[in-house]
Order: C-alpha cells, then structure tokens, then sequence
C-alpha cells in the first residue's frame, strides 16, 4: 500500500499546486472551450452529420488540451532541483510517475466536464443520457492520456524543446487510444447504448491503459533516472 | 563502528572528462566528514553518485552494504544539494507535510510542524515559499533533508547563505545527528565552520582524493593548512 499512498501524496501536491496556480488548468479548459466554439461556426451544429464528427472532435480536443496539462507535470519538478531531491528521498519511482499520472488524469477530467456542458450548450447533444458508459469511456481514455503523457513528460523534461518535442511522440502512441474512445463516444452522442462492438473497444481502451501503466511502473527506475 | 559510506576505486566521467579518478574512501558510521576542495575539484559530483543521482562509469560505492540507488538506502539518506528542494507555491508547512508523506515519517503534522519550529519558521508556518528569503528558504531544505532523520546526511555546501544564527543552528542540528549515530558527509568551501563539526577530513582535487583521514587539532587551529600541505596549487 505504502507505494500507492507515495503516489496519492504526489496527486495531491501538484493539485494542490495547480489549484493555486492554475497555470494549465486555465489554458487546457479556455483551449477546450474556444475550440469547441470555433467549430460550433465552421459546421452546422444542429445538422446530422455533426454526429458523425462529434466524438472525434471532443477527444481531438481533450488530447490537444492534455499537452497543455501533461506539458507542466515534470517540468514543474524543475526549479530548486526538486525532482533531485524526490529522486533522492524515499520515494520510489514508480510512486513518481504514477502521482503525476493521477494528477494529470484529474485535471483533464475537469477540462472535459467543463467541455462536454459548453458541447451540449453549442451542440444540442445530450451526452448524459448513458452516464455509466460515458464515464467509462471518459475514465479509461483520460488514464490511458495521463499515463502516456507523464511517462514521456519524465523523458524529455530535460529537453529544451520538451513542449514541441512531447505532442510529436505522444499523439502517435494514443492513435489506438483516440480511434477507441471517438468510437464509443460517437455512440453515446447518438443516444444509443453500448453494444458488442463498443464494449470490444472499450476493451482496447483497457488493455492498452494497462499495458501502459505496467510498463510506467516496470520502466519508472530507468525512465526517471537512468 | 564498522563504515558507513565505501567508496571503492570510482571513476565517473563527463564525455570524456573524468570528473573523479580512482577514487577510494571509507566513511566510519557515526563520522562527519568534510569533503573539501576547490571548485569544480569533484564534491558535487561524488555527492550526486552516494544520493544515487548519478551514475559512475567503474568502481562500487556501498552505504550500509546496499547500493546508492536501493529503497532501503534512499529510506536512510538525507540530501541537500545546491537547489533547496522544495516548492515555490506551496507553504513552508505544505512542503515538510509533502516530504513526511512520502517518507512514511509517523505523525505527519506534528513533525512538519516540530521542524518548523526548530529552524525557525513556525510563525510564517503558512506563507508560500515564494515569499521567503533566501537564509529561510535554506533553513527549510534543512528541515526537508533532516525530517526523516536519516542515517546518512549527505549535503552540498550546506552553509551557502546562511547568517551566523543559522549557521549556529545547522551545526547544532549536525552534532545532534552525531550524537544519535547519524553519518554526514558534507562539502563546504567554509573551511573554519567545516573543520568545527567534522571528525575526518577529504580533499579532492581534479577528481583525485588527495587526502583523507583524521580532523587534527592543527587543521583546526589553521583550517588552510590541509590546502596548503596537499594540493598542487597550495605547494606552488
């Protein structure tokens, strides 16, 4: 358990930290929403085949809006060398990476219920009728965002390019990640219940959310300080 | 005592430059050793290798007979290296929570809150560390580094901007932790403060440990003296 609790003590300083700040959680919602305007004029959002783009173009959103989160979990680490002095301490490394996902993974979350109530404003589109599978999907692809994101924000946050550098590896990565969620979202836009072939890609969505996180925890040590 | 800290034959190098060469030294349990030397000599580096932060290219380095990077070293080490380590915009008190939190120190609050008041800062417990000054800023990495009460203290130029009541209070925070059995290493380039607290001495020059033994009674009354005897550019 002691792991785990390392990890929720990290979550809940850079939360404590971002609510103080709120350095990305400001750009990552004003991003969301100014998107989700911009694209309520470019096509009609009251026309049938905005159905047919809504889920691409909410977990296209929620993605961009993650670099800005994902971007500032590590490079906050920076001043006064804390990331040093965390890798120093008894915390594990895994801890780390985990705490930082758990952080990124709850500050997109806010980013996507502020989006989904400006959609269904703009859009006409009422997402909450199948809360359990929307929940779903919105959990299992925000992890699988968060984890890819924190993994790969601990690699390049040495580099001076890390906020150009970071969208341009992860975006590939979360391909199957994004197809998955705009799938089951794009059913749940359209009012309907999960059926074998959603349920088949929220599985994908779990799989590579574990893959994933195993992989965090297996590498944390070589990622982090090797 | 057997030792705590043995440093067996480490080469550690930068591209190809060698920041430490060959270099052996045991550090006994329950010892406070100085590492000193000029800049860029390799103290900094030496230190990062104990804290796990870096690695060398050939040699071993034990502290109580596990490897630098091993949970159970990092349980028993304090570090404080050149940044203090702790968060702009969180408070003084967030910050040592943090750092009890994640080093499963018992009683959280009453610790956090027990450090503060031993270095001082129990009555801006809640203003953010933005808002500090740079001797409070260093009297709360100290509280960070010594929170667990760590076996091994390893610290970098620990004196760095402290005014003489800190200064004061960091040493009196060192012999405390010798008195409980703790080890510190410490670099310094304060030589008379350096020679006051410590029990050995280590002088490294280029990356070569030019010497390593005893604090003497004449190096305390001429802390210049160890410079001067071994190091090339004190002979010249």
């Amino acid at each position: 358990m002691k792991p785990l609790y390392q990890a929720f003590s990290v979550a809940r300083k850079d939360l404590a930290v971002e609510f103080r700040t709120k350095e990305s959680l400001n750009a990552a919602a004003a991003f969301s929403v100014a998107i989700l305007l911009l694209f309520s004029f470019a096509f009609d959002p009251f026309s049938d085949t905005i159905h047919e783009l809504a889920g691409g173009l909410l977990w296209l959103t929620f993605a961009f809006a993650g670099a800005l989160v994902f971007n500032r979990g590590f490079s906050r680490e920076l001043p006064n060398e804390c990331l040093d002095t965390l890798l120093a301490s008894p915390l594990e490394p895994s801890s780390l990476l985990i705490g930082k996902a758990i952080g990124v993974f709850f500050l997109l979350l806010i980013v996507e219920v502020i989006s989904l109530c400006v959609f269904g404003i703009f859009y006409g589109m009422r997402w909450w009728l199948h809360p359990g599978e929307l929940a779903l999907t919105c959990g299992l692809t925000t992890w699988g965002i968060a984890i890819v994101g924190s993994v790969f924000g601990a690699l390049t946050v040495n580099l001076r390019l890390r906020e150009l550098m970071l969208p341009v590896i992860i975006y590939p990565l979360l391909i199957p990640l994004l197809i998955g969620a705009i799938e089951t979202t794009n059913t749940l836009l359209i009012e309907q219940p999960f059926t074998g072939y959603e349920w088949l890609w929220a599985k994908v969505l779990l799989v590579f959310d574990i893959v994933f996180t195993s992989l965090a925890v297996a590498l944390a040590e070589t990622i982090l300080v090797n | 005592m057997g030792q705590a800290i043995e440093v067996d034959h480490v080469w550690k190098y930068y591209g190809d430059y060698p920041a430490l060469r060959d270099c052996t030294l045991g550090i006994a349990e329950g010892s406070c050793c100085a590492l000193l030397g000029r800049n860029g000599a390799g103290k900094t580096t030496l230190l990062r290798i104990l804290a796990g932060l870096s690695h060398f290219q050939r040699g071993n380095i034990r502290l109580f007979g596990t490897a630098p990077r091993a949970s159970e070293t990092r349980r028993r080490t304090g570090f404080l290296g050149h940044g203090i380590g702790v968060y702009e915009d969180l408070s003084a008190r967030e910050n040592l929570v943090f750092f009890a939190r994640i080093a499963d120190v018992p009683s959280v609050s009453q610790t956090a809150d027990g450090w503060l008041k031993r270095v001082g800062l129990d009555r801006v417990a809640a203003m953010p560390v933005r808002q500090f000054s740079r001797g409070m800023r260093q009297r709360l990495a100290l509280a960070r580094a010594f929170l667990h009460e760590p076996n091994v203290l390893l610290l970098d130029e620990p004196f760095t901007s402290l005014d003489d009541r800190a200064i004061a209070m960091l040493s009196q925070l060192l012999i405390e932790s010798r008195e409980r059995g703790a080890t510190i290493v410490l670099s310094t380039h304060q030589l008379r403060e350096a020679m006051a607290i410590a029990s050995h001495v280590a002088l490294i020059e280029n990356g070569k440990l030019r010497y390593s033994g005893e604090r003497t009674q004449d190096m305390l009354d001429d802390p210049t003296l160890l410079y001067r005897l071994h190091t090339e550019l004190g002979a010249a």
